[in-house]
């Protein structure tokens, strides 16, 4: 039988990976998106994991909202990737410093 | 170890792995296809868990559209990779402590101590007749009904801000553009004009042998 510990800390490692993956890749704006995808896969684990052991489809609708939110960001964030590949030829996160931040 | 946790573990292995592999390869098409093992994989965990309406979903979607969409950019955009992991290493030591700081902190809270077999108890088996996907319908359509309608209004909207943010006029000495209202309102006698001319005879042109000679 599968542990309820075991999906969290499936979860809890496809988290570190992601926001290791955040860390790690300042050169590339799509692989930084790809890590947020991942993140949000690992937050959705556990909410269908708690929803297997309360026996409470709502964890699954909440992961149903999270896919399409998900969806539409990264649509939106790749043809802003675009766009900015087209004005700068280069998607390296060091060029795009003109406001300062 | 039972043979379904046996596959458990083999399915989180393979996703581990694959996320590792993604956010350490140099090409970015590389890592969307690792992406892709990764999302297929962690389908399998959730239809393990009994969510198999989201497992499917989760490829249908995730990998059939969302990942394609990826690629699509990824092989669009001419990216030199040999520039791209310049900066990888300085980054390694702080990324690789702060997601450890992160792991440990999340084991203590969602280890086996809290969230256990003995702690939590077996869950509940579904019977074999039972609809994954009617249960997720009925309280969508009731209960969650304002939230559906508003996630399909944010996926349109989606829609008009990804066409909106990319589309561009070039001015029209760079490229010709197509002009649906005058095609459509265009008539016959602006397509078809009758010529009339004068007969053109043609000239004795010498011929070829003389030429040669």
């Amino acid at each position: 039988m599968i542990a309820l510990s075991d999906f969290l800390i499936f979860g809890a490692v496809l988290f570190m990976i992601s926001m290791a993956g955040i860390f790690l890749n300042r050169k590339n704006v799509i692989v930084l998106l790809m890590s947020i995808e991942l993140l949000l896969l690992a937050v959705n684990t556990n909410l269908v994991a708690f929803s297997h052991y309360l026996n409470d489809v709502t964890g699954q609708i909440f992961v149903f909202f999270i896919l399409t939110v998900a969806a539409a960001e990264a649509a939106i964030g790749l043809a802003i990737v675009v766009l900015v590949f087209r004005k700068r030829k280069s998607i390296n996160i060091d060029d795009l410093s003109s406001l300062k931040g | 170890m039972t043979f379904e946790l046996f596959i458990f573990y083999l399915l989180t292995a393979i996703a581990t792995i694959s996320g590792l592999m993604m956010i350490t390869i140099k090409n970015p098409v590389k890592a969307a296809l690792w992406l892709i093992l990764a999302f297929i994989a962690t389908a399998g965990v959730w239809i393990m868990a009994q969510a198999e309406f989201l497992g499917l979903v989760l490829i249908l979607v995730y990998v059939g559209a969302l990942m394609v969409l990826f690629l699509f950019v990824v092989m669009m955009l001419d990216i030199n990779i040999s520039i791209l992991k310049d900066g990888f290493t300085p980054y390694l030591p702080l990324g690789v402590m702060a997601s450890i700081a992160i792991f440990s902190m999340m084991y203590l809270v969602v280890g086996p101590e809290h969230f256990g077999i003995e702690v939590t108890g077996e869950p509940m088996n579904n019977a074999a007749n039972y609809n994954n996907t009617k249960s997720i319908a009925i309280p969508l359509y009731t209960t969650h009904v304002y939230a559906f309608v508003l996630a399909a209004v944010l996926l349109l909207l989606g829609i008009v801000a990804a066409i909106s943010l990319t589309l561009r006029r070039r001015p029209t000495t760079e490229v010709l553009y197509q002009n649906v209202n005058k095609q459509v309102n265009t008539l016959a006698a602006d397509r078809f004009r009758m010529v009339k001319m004068a007969s053109v005879v043609e000239k004795d042109l010498p011929s070829k042998e003389e030429d040669e000679k």
